[in-house]
């Protein structure tokens, strides 16, 4: 206990005091509004737009979470197309690797000129943020597995897939969650940058809004429940880690 | 013949591991094949189970030919292999997750954990288990499998010698009441003296180049009857060291 204490304390102070400078400077040189809001305006605005900004973040963590879940699906899928057939993943990775080069910022106006304005390109945004590092991960795991396993279960007259099913997806499950949880505090900025390109609603909509009216105590409290939002994104995938996958409870 | 290998042959890339060999196993016998490290014996129970495939060779089960994997053997690899993600009530039934009888194996498995030392440790996982559990969970694993012989690689190898020794009593005493077809590879010496009806000595590619077959006391095996097989072991040690001396010379 004592030890958490003390891990917790030195960001803490550390946080404390970058506030407190802020604060601080904001007042004495009497910085305007436009320029820098301080600590404490950003937080009266976290509180007066909190009904609107939960409105917002609603369509933002629906995106976020779809997104999610298809980059969930099409890394699992494609893990095991790549781990079953060597020449399909020959072909597919190398090309994977590149494509994570590609900023994001200059994707996502393309694919509104594809998808249009709606929920599509947004999901899209996020699923291509997450899939990389979920795909990554459970490709590997399950390259890099012990393939003793596989001839234990084959020997006891496992076929091919169903050994798949009985070892080799379990054993690299603890790996895809290592990649979820990643992706998952990923998943929010990338549903915003997705609404910042062009939405009706949304954070990164009501984000562009603001600024745009230069309210930067508004910006930050936006960023701030960004922030919030990913942690929590991060948060939900340890919570489920902890229900569905006891045993790596244990082992550390 | 419950088990024939006759010029069973096999080589990892170019390099021959197994040459021409012959041996055969009846229905009942505890067998062990006794060899140094990496002279190929967990090769050969991949050759039986048929996760590999020999170059050249047959093996016969009740005196047909068998090809690939053909789920006449019940395997215990080298290393419990015992997966991380199931309780061990779980692990120990995967025969029946396999073949659709689920059921009925967690019944078979709940009547046998007492007798496998792992009563009331059903909903443990892996890795709360000490090595020799661990060991006996994965013995019990493949004594569900409703296969006809029962391969051992080295099940006792990992465990420190204290562990090792209570295993092996434990095994010899399960031996009587399970009576079933036995193929064990070890390099322990004592091991295969002690569990088995007879030991085939393996010298690498020279093949199985000696059988000897432990005598069986009146009133059963002991620890106190194999401290007295001196000169089994002599002819043993002489017949394994042999051939390491001459292979050097050449
Ligand atoms: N997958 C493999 N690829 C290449 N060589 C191997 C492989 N597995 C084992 N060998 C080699 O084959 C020989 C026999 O191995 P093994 O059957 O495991 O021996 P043992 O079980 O008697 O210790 C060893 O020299 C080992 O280095
Ligand atoms: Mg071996």
């Amino acid at each position: 206990m004592a030890g958490r204490k003390r891990k917790w304390l030195a960001p803490a102070v550390t946080a404390a005091g970058i506030l407190a400078a802020w604060e601080a400077a904001v007042r004495i040189y009497q910085i305007p509004l436009y320029v820098l809001p301080a600590p404490s305006a950003v937080l009266s605005s976290l509180g007066t737009e909190f009904p609107v900004l939960i409105r917002h973040a609603g369509v933002t963590v629906a995106e976020a979470l779809a997104g999610m879940g298809l980059a969930l699906f099409l890394a699992v899928l494609l893990g095991i197309i790549m781990d079953a057939f060597p020449g399909v993943k020959s072909g597919i990775y190398p090309v994977l690797v590149v494509t994570q080069t590609v900023p994001m910022i200059v994707l996502a106006p393309i694919l509104i000129i594809y998808l249009g304005f709606g929920i599509a390109p947004k999901i899209l945004t996020v699923v291509l943020m997450c899939f990389f590092p979920v795909a990554v991960s459970f490709t590997d795991a399950m390259g890099q597995m012990d393939e003793e396993y596989v001839h234990l279960v084959r020997s006891f007259g496992a076929g091919k897939w169903q050994a798949y099913r009985l070892v080799k997806i379990p054993a690299a499950v603890p790996a895809l969650v290592s990649g979820l949880k990643v992706s998952a505090t990923y998943s929010i900025s990338g549903a915003v940058v997705g609404e910042w390109i062009g939405a009706q609603s949304g954070l990164g909509y009501y984000l562009l809004r603001v600024k745009n009216g230069y309210m930067l105590d508004k910006v930050f409290a936006c960023v701030l429940m960004i922030v919030g939002l990913s942690l929590c994104m991060n948060g939900l995938i340890r919570l489920i880690q902890m229900a569905a996958l006891p045993y790596m409870e244990k082992k550390h | 013949m419950k088990l024939e290998v006759s010029g069973l042959s096999f080589s990892y890339s170019d390099r021959e591991v197994i040459k021409d060999l012959n041996f055969q196993i009846k229905e009942g016998e505890f067998v062990s094949i006794l060899g140094a490290s990496g002279c190929g014996k967990s090769t050969i129970l991949k050759l039986l189970t048929g996760v590999r495939k020999p170059s050249s060779g047959k093996i016969l089960v009740d005196g047909e030919e068998i090809k690939g994997m053909t789920g006449h053997f019940a395997y215990m690899p080298q290393n419990d292999l015992l997966f991380p993600w199931k309780n061990i009530l779980d692990n120990v039934c995967l025969y029946g997750r396999i073949h659709g009888g689920l059921d009925q194996a967690r019944e078979e498995a709940m009547k046998n954990m007492e007798a496998f030392g792992l009563g009331g440790y059903e909903k443990s996982y892996p890795s709360s288990l000490s090595g020799g559990m661990r060991q006996r969970a994965a013995f019990l694993r493949t004594a569900l499998c409703q296969s006809d012989i029962l391969l051992l690689d080295e099940p006792f190898g990992a465990l420190d010698v204290i562990t090792r020794g209570e295993m092996q009593d434990w095994l010899l005493s399960m031996r009587e009441t399970m009576n079933r077809t036995v193929l064990l590879v070890t390099h322990d010496m004592d091991e295969a003296i002690y569990l088995s009806d007879r030991i085939l000595i393996l010298s690498g590619c020279s093949g199985i180049t000696c059988e000897l077959s432990p005598e069986n006391p009146e009133g059963g095996r002991s620890r106190e009857w194999l401290y007295s097989q001196g000169k089994l072991r002599q002819r043993i040690h002489r017949e394994i060291m042999g051939r390491r001396l001459d292979e050097n010379h050449l």
